[in-house]
């Protein structure tokens, strides 16, 4: 009977732990080997058998990159545009998310199909138009052609994240400066915006995650090299250095670390975030 | 100002009533119009492209109704991208589904320890904050001819030969799916584990008194009660991965010989590479119309929740 009883919780919960395992092997094994090759030497890469460590760890491949101005390029215009996007994406997200959370309005309900919508437009569909508008509108290859076309897809996801955070603050909260005379202005700068400091910081979060990454806009937009984001030169040093995998993955660890870092920093609130966002949206 | 002032005196009830229904709109209105200008506008354009003879490239591109489309569906290739969009996508969600459960199960174990879970949570997601194009040359590198991948396949005399996963048209698509599949499983597994940690702990008691096994519980209750997020997720996946591009431009370029040309490959391709830019609007229409149709079928079941 004790037994019995043993393997029935003992055998449960190694298969538990097992299952985690192997689930830490798929996810991490990637990233792992993704970091050790950029720490390796060119000609230790594709050494048999394969290891995982580097015989002699080296941090050329890191070096080539921050001794080369064009690569240090790359990262600089991904701060500066990921960072504006973010700026403008979260103001005007709130904006619009203390009118969806505190009032009702006609155009509400349009609006609002509008924006989930949004998250659905398949972004080759805008990319022709926007091409001939940039280009028309005379700031192709400027950084204010990244920056604007990145809030189509930035606004929705943060005006859906600000507003899933914003109608989790009781109203009694802002309706008490309304009722001793202030104006909503009053209400959103004084009351809502210090409380909401984790929904925004989630909404800032995934907004610069998502400009970050971003690929289509910047491939086609851009064209030289000092308007390059990281993902572009990452995709330019693959066609022009097919073989100097230590500094591609070098570049791949630097292009992730902030993200990694902000995400870090900021999971808690991260993840409760996306989990209102996503589900009760 | 004085006329202002008065008036508001005057009709002040009207004056204020009028303005108070305003303020929403002030709030709303940087967003409505960068919406206008960044999605309502480009899309009458491209329907517009789509309907004109050299949209863009030619100074007087003349209305040729529905030719481009003609076209587009008369191209093979066309034909063979949607296939193997279909099945990418399919398969990506099928298994990001499998995949995120599984691990938002173990995840919630009551079992293991609470710090272990907390310290896996973040692990686990990791690679959905990878960029496309990162995780794109990760998967070249594994699975690089001389790469580890085979390397350990070999060591178990699983293959006998050099795989080349994604210069064989055997392999590329299943190979680029694979990787895909790899980095999108963690929003299923977030949401899902809020899903897991909602649902009332009672329905489980209930369902032990009345002599349930694991599998029931999971099968009658834990199944049904994360239902709407698994329907909401898997059609937002749906529309993603038919729409992904940089992991198929950084892995395989759509090649080799077409095999693994998706919609947003082939539509890119005609735009940029070809400056067909009329029938590549003719097939961003295309992608735009089944966005459309899994949208409205994703709208309609957020509303029934």
């Amino acid at each position: 009977m004790a037994k019995r009883s043993l393997s029935r919780t003992i055998v449960p919960t190694l298969l538990t732990y097992l299952g985690l395992a192997v689930g830490l092997v798929f996810a991490g094994f990637p990233i792992l080997w993704m970091f050790f090759t950029s720490l390796k030497s060119n000609t230790e890469i594709f050494a048999l058998p394969p290891r995982l460590l580097p015989d002699r760890f080296t941090s050329v491949a890191y070096l080539a990159i921050f001794n080369d101005p064009t690569k240090v390029r790359f990262f600089l215009n991904s701060y500066l545009v990921a960072g504006v996007v973010t700026v403008l994406t979260v103001l005007i997200a709130i904006l619009t998310a203390y009118a969806f959370s505190r009032y009702s309005f006609r155009l509400k309900k349009t609006l609002n199909v509008f924006i989930i919508s949004t998250q659905t437009v398949p972004p080759i569909t805008l990319l022709i138009p926007y091409f001939g508008m940039v280009v028309a509108f005379g700031i192709f290859n400027t950084y204010f052609a990244l920056i604007l076309t990145y809030m189509v897809f930035t606004l929705p996801y943060a005006i859906l994240l600000m507003t899933g955070y914003l109608n989790t603050l009781p109203r009694e909260l802002d309706e008490a400066v309304l009722v001793d005379g202030g104006s909503s202005w009053t209400a959103l700068w004084r009351v809502i915006i210090p409380l909401s400091v984790p929904g925004i910081v989630a909404t800032a979060v995934y907004t610069f995650l998502l400009a970050w990454n971003e690929f289509l806009f910047a491939l086609t937009l851009t064209k030289s090299m000092d308007m390059r984001t990281v993902p572009i030169g990452i995709e330019l040093l693959m066609g022009q250095h097919a073989f100097e995998w230590n500094q591609m993955m070098a570049m791949s660890v630097l292009g992730s670390l902030p993200l990694l870092v902000l995400y870090l920093i900021a999971q808690r609130y991260f993840l409760a975030g996306m989990a209102a966002g996503s589900v009760k949206s | 100002m004085i006329r202002t002032q008065s008036k508001t005196r005057k009709h002040g009830l009207l004056s204020y009533k009028v303005r108070k229904r305003l303020v929403p709109y002030f709030y709303v209105a940087p967003a409505t119009f960068l919406f206008c200008l960044l999605m309502l506008f480009p899309m009458i354009t491209v329907l517009r492209y789509s309907l004109m003879d050299g949209a863009i490239t030619k100074k007087d591109a003349s209305f040729v109704g529905l030719q481009n489309y003609v076209t587009i569906f008369r191209d093979p290739v066309f034909w063979q991208s949607v296939g193997q969009t279909l099945y990418f996508t399919v398969m990506s969600v099928i298994f990001h589904l499998l995949i995120g459960l599984a691990f938002a199960l173990l995840l919630n174990s009551q079992r293991v320890d609470p710090l272990i879970r907390s310290i896996l949570r973040v692990l686990y997601i990791l690679p959905w904050l990878f960029t496309a194009v990162i995780i794109a040359i990760i998967w070249r590198l594994l699975l690089d001819p001389n790469g580890v991948v085979n390397s350990i396949l070999m060591t178990l005399h699983i293959i006998d030969f050099k795989v080349e996963w994604f210069s064989s048209t055997k392999t590329a698509l299943h190979a680029l799916t694979f990787a895909n599949i790899w980095a999108g499983y963690p929003l299923y597994m977030v949401s899902l584990l809020a899903g897991l940690q909602g649902i009332p702990k009672d329905l489980y008691e209930a369902a032990g008194i009345d002599g349930a096994n694991e599998f029931q519980k999971f099968r009658y209750i834990t199944i049904p009660q994360l239902m709407p997020i698994i329907i909401s997720i898997a059609l937002l996946d749906f529309i993603w991965t038919m729409q992904v591009f940089p992991l198929v431009w950084m892995t395989t370029g759509g090649g080799p010989i077409y095999a693994t040309e998706v919609l947003s490959t082939y539509t890119y391709k005609l735009a940029f590479s070809s400056y067909e830019f009329s029938r590549a609007s003719a097939s961003a229409i295309f992608i735009l119309i089944i966005s459309m149709g899994a949208t409205y079928f994703y709208i309609k079941h957020q509303k029934a929740r």
